[in-house]
């Protein structure tokens, strides 16, 4: 069973990526593009067959190392 | 003194380090593989600057899960010394030993020069060298020195007056400008709750000797040698 896990900066974290690409977007002509924000994904191939136990266990894993609370919040989807 | 430094894979600025500690001690520092789980019986352990682990995931993610970092924790608490530079600051957060963490640096650039640093306190084993309201040069280089935390969490540092050194001007001025990084409120260095753990983002130690440039960063070893020494 697959787990995605997103990581991206908190709400009011700065996160000056997002900003450079979006200055970038702008400069390529797309017009009309707001805030830009810049994560990452990580795929985890996981043994649990059982969907709620793998969602719980990808969420610990994210709390421990995957995202650093402190600045990151994460979300997980089983796929 | 008895200081030792741990290596870690991606780690680069061990070198610089040693040849500080033995400047300022008269002593080889023991060098620290990431493997190693037994630091009894030391002082002072100082994680170094560089890429551990190549940066992977964040600065320090990696690092901070390492075999040698049980037997950190263990030297924390007996209530060893543990100075934390540059990647070293960033392990110490990643593994929760300080508060906050260190974020790319506001401008995205990596930043390779000197920068100014006030001592906010001259009372920890780190500053006895140092005046407090001090100002001295130090060389920094980093990708991901912008140091944050919420705002009850830097109330706090400053409440419990934990703040190490912050980025100033040459005549001690807390600018915009002196803080290139962003760090929030200047921070450049922080403290333990007891004290005894240090992080900042710049590098005193390449700054002990006339041939380096200057000494500015030698009061730093010269105060810790004197209040570490058996």
């Amino acid at each position: 069973m697959k787990a995605v896990v997103t990581v991206m900066l908190k709400t009011g974290v700065l996160d000056p990526q997002g900003k450079a690409i979006g200055q970038a977007l702008h400069g390529l002509g797309f017009a009309g593009v707001g805030e830009v924000r810049a994560g990452k994904v990580i795929e985890l191939e996981l043994a649990e067959t059982d969907p709620a136990k793998a969602k719980a266990s990808a969420e610990e894993m994210a709390r421990k190392l995957l995202a650093n609370t402190v600045i990151e919040s994460f979300k997980v989807e089983i796929a | 003194m008895k200081a030792a430094i741990v290596v870690f894979p991606g780690i680069n600025r061990e070198r610089d380090m040693a040849i500080a500690l033995e400047t300022c001690s008269g002593h080889k520092p023991r060098m620290v593989w990431h493997k190693e789980t037994d630091l009894s019986g030391l002082d002072l352990v100082v994680i170094p600057g560089g890429f551990s682990y190549g940066d992977y995931l964040r600065c320090g993610a990696m690092a901070s899960q390492s075999p040698v970092m049980g037997a950190i924790r263990a030297h924390a608490a007996r209530g060893g010394h543990i100075l934390g530079v540059c990647n070293g600051f960033q392990i110490l957060t990643e593994a929760g030993l300080l508060p906050g963490a260190l974020l790319r640096n506001a401008g995205l650039r990596f930043l390779s020069m000197d920068c100014h640093l006030r001592v906010e306190r001259a009372d920890t084993a780190f500053t006895g060298h140092y005046q407090t309201g001090a100002v001295f040069r130090s060389p920094m280089a980093h990708g991901d020195g912008n140091y944050f935390a919420d705002d009850a969490t830097l109330d706090r540092l400053e409440g419990e007056n934990r703040v190490a050194f912050r980025y100033v001007t040459p005549s001690g001025e807390t600018t915009a400008a002196a803080n290139r990084n962003g760090s929030a409120r200047n921070i450049a260095g922080i403290y333990s709750e007891n004290l005894r753990i240090l992080g900042l983002m710049p590098h005193p130690e390449d700054l002990v000797d006339p041939l380096m440039g200057g000494t500015d960063g030698k009061p730093l070893f010269d105060g810790l040698v004197a209040a570490l020494a058996a």
